[in-house]
C-alpha cells in the first residue's frame, strides 16, 4: 500500500509530508521542554539558573536543591502522606469501581436500567462545589485524608467503560464456572477479575494519577496545613514567583529559585514513572466499550 | 463515547401485563442475585451519599441556610439568591470571563485537537507517529499545580526563558504572569499545551476505522492530499467531532477550577474571576453557603439544557447525538 501512495504521491505531496514531519517534531518537543527545562534547573546552581535563561543541561551539576527540600520535615511529611494517600485510595476507588460494574454488566439484573439512567444522570448534572462540601462536613471528614478520596470515589466514566468491558466477556466462561458449582463471587475472582488485569490496571493508574494530581479537594476540606498534600506544599513553594514585588510577603524571603524547580519535578516523577506502563494500556482500555468505529 | 448512553436502550423487558406479577418477579430477581446486590451495594452507597445527598442539598439555593437550624428548618426564601445574582455587578463581569475562556477553547484548543490528530493520520512513519504521540500525551497527566508552576518559572520576569524570548522579540517587560492583558493568552496556552495531545486519542481512533480502501479510490480518480483530507478524513470522524462538541458545550460554564484559581492574583481577578471560582470565594471562604449554591446551581442547569439543546439540533442536522 505504501507503494500505492508512493507512486500516486504528487510533488505537493512530498512537500507536505516534509512539512508536517517537521511540525509534527516541533509540536512533540514542545510538549517536554518545560518540563526538560524545568529538570535541567533542579539540578542546577542558583547563580546558572538565575543568569543562564535557557539549558537542558547544567554547566555545574548540584543536588543543594533537592538536599534542601529533604532536610524539611514539612516537606518530607507531606510527601509520605502524598503517597499514602494515593495508595490506599486507588484501592478503595477501584475496588468500589469494580465491585459495582460488575453487577450492572449482566443484562438481566433487576432495576440495572435504572441505576445506569441515575449514574448518567449525574455525568451531566451535579449539585455543585457547595453541596457536596457540606455533605463531606455533615459526615464529619473535614480534616480527614477520606475527604480526599471517598467523594470521588466513583467516576461514572470509569464505571461504565468497565461495565462495558466486563459485558463483552464471553458468556461461556461465566457459565462453566457455574456449572462446575462456582458462585457469583467465585466467578468475579476465578475467572472475571484475571480476564480484566490490563483495563483495571488502566482505571488504577486514572484513579492514582486523579488523587496524587488533586489540588480542589485538599484545598476545599483540609484547613489543618499540617495535613497538607504535596500538590498544596508544590503551590506555596511556587506562588511567589506569579505575584510582583508589592504582591509578595516581605517578611519571608520568596524560597530560592532552585527549590521551586527541584519540588516541581518531585511532584511530576511519580506519575512519569507510572506514564509508561499507564500508556500502554489506556488507550486500548480507554476506547474498549467506549467507541466502535 | 457513543455507546456510553446507548446501553440504556439494551435489554427491553418484555412487558407482563399486570403490575403485581412484575412486582414479584422483580423480587424473585432481586433474590436471585442477591450477592451481585450485595457487590453492588457500598457503590450504590456512595451515589447516594455523594452524589445524590449533595442535590437533595441543593434546595438551600431557595433557602437562606443557616447551619445550626439545618437543611430542612432553614427558612424559604424562593427566588431571592437567584435575584441578588443577576442583579450583582459581578454578574456582567463573570459571566464576559467564563464566556471568554469557554470561546478560547471550544474556537481555539477544540480546532487544533483536530488539526493535530489529522496532522498524525497523515505521518506514515510510524515509528515517529508513536514517538510524538507519546511525547503529547505525557502533559494531561501533570497536574494543574505542576503547570502553573511551569508557566510561573518559564515567565518569570527578568530570568524565565519564554519571559526573556518575548522581551528579545517583542520588547514584552511587564510581569506576565500578574498582568491581567497575558491572563487570557496564558490559559489558552496552557489549555492547548495540557490537552491538545490527549483529546486527538478519541480521533485517531475514529480515524483508524476509516476504510483504506475509499482512500485507494480516490488516489485512482486523481484525488490529491488535501481532497482526500477533506472529502474522505473529515466527513469520517463528523460524528466523533459532533458528539464531542455536544460533551464540550454542556461544560460552557465549566471552566475548570483549578486552572483559573491557581493562576488568578489579586492583580488580574478582574479579567480571572469566573463562575467556579466566584462559587469558591463567595460559598468557602466568605461562608455565604446559600447564595453560592445559587451560582452553582445555575451553572449547572445552563450546562444541562446546553448538552440536551446541542444534541437537539445535532438530532435536526441528521447527526447522531449521544442520546
Amino acid at each position: 500500500m505504501s507503494s500505492d501512495y508512493k507512486r500516486f504521491n504528487t510533488r505537493a505531496g512530498r512537500a507536505f509530508d516534509v512539512l508536517n514531519i517537521v511540525l509534527l517534531i516541533a509540536v512533540g518537543l514542545l510538549a517536554i521542554l518545560p518540563f526538560a527545562y524545568v529538570l535541567a534547573g533542579s539540578f542546577a546552581t542558583e547563580y546558572e539558573i538565575t543568569t543562564r535563561p535557557f539549558f537542558l543541561w547544567p554547566n555545574e551539576f548540584s543536588t543543594e536543591s533537592y538536599e534542601s527540600i529533604l532536610s524539611s520535615d514539612v516537606f518530607v511529611r507531606a510527601f509520605v502522606t502524598t503517597v499514602l494517600v494515593t495508595f490506599v485510595g486507588t484501592l478503595i476507588q477501584l475496588a468500589l469501581t469494580a465491585l459495582m460494574a460488575y453487577p450492572l454488566s449482566k443484562v438481566d439484573l433487576p432495576g440495572r436500567r435504572t441505576i445506569l439512567s441515575l449514574v448518567i444522570f449525574t455525568m451531566v448534572f451535579s449539585a455543585g462545589m457547595i453541596p457536596t462540601f457540606l455533605v463531606v462536613k455533615d459526615l464529619g471528614l473535614l480534616d480527614t485524608y477520606w475527604a480526599l478520596i471517598l467523594p470521588m470515589a466513583i467516576n461514572p466514566f470509569s464505571l461504565i467503560i468497565i461495565k462495558n468491558f466486563f459485558q463483552q466477556l464471553p458468556v461461556e466462561l461465566e457459565e462453566s464456572a457455574k456449572i462446575d458449582g462456582a458462585n457469583e463471587l467465585q466467578v468475579l475472582r476465578h475467572v472475571i477479575l484475571p480476564l480484566s488485569k490490563p483495563v483495571l490496571a488502566t482505571f488504577a493508574l486514572f484513579y492514582a494519577v486523579g488523587i496524587w494530581n488533586d489540588y480542589m479537594s485538599p484545598l476545599l476540606y483540609l484547613t489543618d496545613t499540617s495535613k497538607w498534600t504535596l500538590q498544596m506544599i508544590l503551590r506555596q513553594v511556587t506562588a511567589a514567583a506569579s505575584l510582583s514585588a508589592e504582591e509578595m510577603n516581605s517578611d519571608v524571603a520568596p524560597p530560592a529559585q532552585g527549590i521551586k524547580f527541584a519540588v516541581v519535578i518531585i511532584a511530576t516523577i511519580p506519575v512519569l514513572l507510572a506514564y509508561p506502563f499507564l500508556q500502554k494500556h489506556f488507550a486500548k482500555g480507554m476506547l474498549i466499550g467506549s467507541v466502535k468505529g | 463515547m457513543t455507546t456510553v448512553v446507548e446501553v440504556e436502550r439494551e435489554a427491553p423487558d418484555a412487558q407482563p401485563p399486570q403490575a403485581p406479577a412484575r412486582r414479584r418477579r422483580f423480587f424473585n430477581g432481586v433474590v436471585r442475585y442477591r450477592w451481585l446486590f450485595f457487590l453492588m451495594l457500598p457503590g450504590l452507597l456512595y451515589f447516594a451519599l455523594f452524589r445524590f445527598w449533595p442535590m437533595y442539598g441543593a434546595q438551600i439555593a431557595f433557602k437562606n441556610y443557616i447551619p445550626f437550624l439545618g437543611i430542612e428548618d432553614s427558612e424559604w426564601v424562593g427566588l431571592a439568591h437567584f435575584q441578588e445574582f443577576f442583579t450583582n455587578p459581578d454578574f456582567p463581569r463573570l459571566l464576559t470571563n467564563t464566556l471568554i475562556v469557554a470561546a478560547l477553547s471550544l474556537f481555539i484548543a477544540f480546532p487544533l485537537t483536530i488539526v493535530l490528530a489529522v496532522l498524525l493520520n497523515e505521518l506514515r512513519l510510524n515509528i515517529l507517529k508513536r514517538t510524538v504521540q507519546t511525547l503529547v500525551y505525557i502533559p494531561h497527566f501533570l497536574s494543574w499545580t505542576v503547570v502553573v508552576s511551569l508557566t510561573a518559572l518559564l515567565f518569570a520576569i527578568g530570568d524565565g526563558p519564554i519571559w526573556t524570548l518575548f522581551n528579545g522579540l517583542l520588547g514584552t517587560d511587564s510581569n506576565m504572569m500578574a498582568d491581567p492583558d497575558w491572563f487570557r493568552p496564558l490559559i489558552l496556552m496552557q489549555m492547548v499545551w495540557k490537552d491538545t495531545g490527549w483529546g486527538t486519542i478519541i480521533f485517531l481512533a475514529a480515524l483508524a476505522g476509516v476504510d483504506q480502501e475509499q482512500y485507494q479510490a480516490a488516489i485512482i480518480d486523481g484525488a490529491g492530499r488535501w481532497q482526500r483530507v477533506w472529502h474522505i478524513t473529515l466527513p469520517s470522524i463528523r460524528p466523533t467531532i459532533v458528539v464531542m462538541l455536544i460533551l464540550q458545550t454542556g461544560q460552557i460554564l465549566n471552566t475548570g477550577f483549578e486552572q483559573i484559581y491557581l493562576m488568578s492574583n489579586s492583580l488580574n481577578r478582574h479579567v480571572a474571576d469566573v463562575f467556579d471560582t466566584y462559587v469558591y470565594f463567595t460559598g468557602i471562604e466568605q461562608g455565604a453557603y446559600s447564595y453560592s449554591t445559587t451560582v452553582g446551581l445555575f451553572k449547572a442547569l445552563v450546562g444541562l439544557v446546553l448538552i440536551f439543546g446541542t444534541n437537539w439540533l445535532a438530532k435536526r442536522f441528521n447527526q447522531q447525538g449521544i442520546f
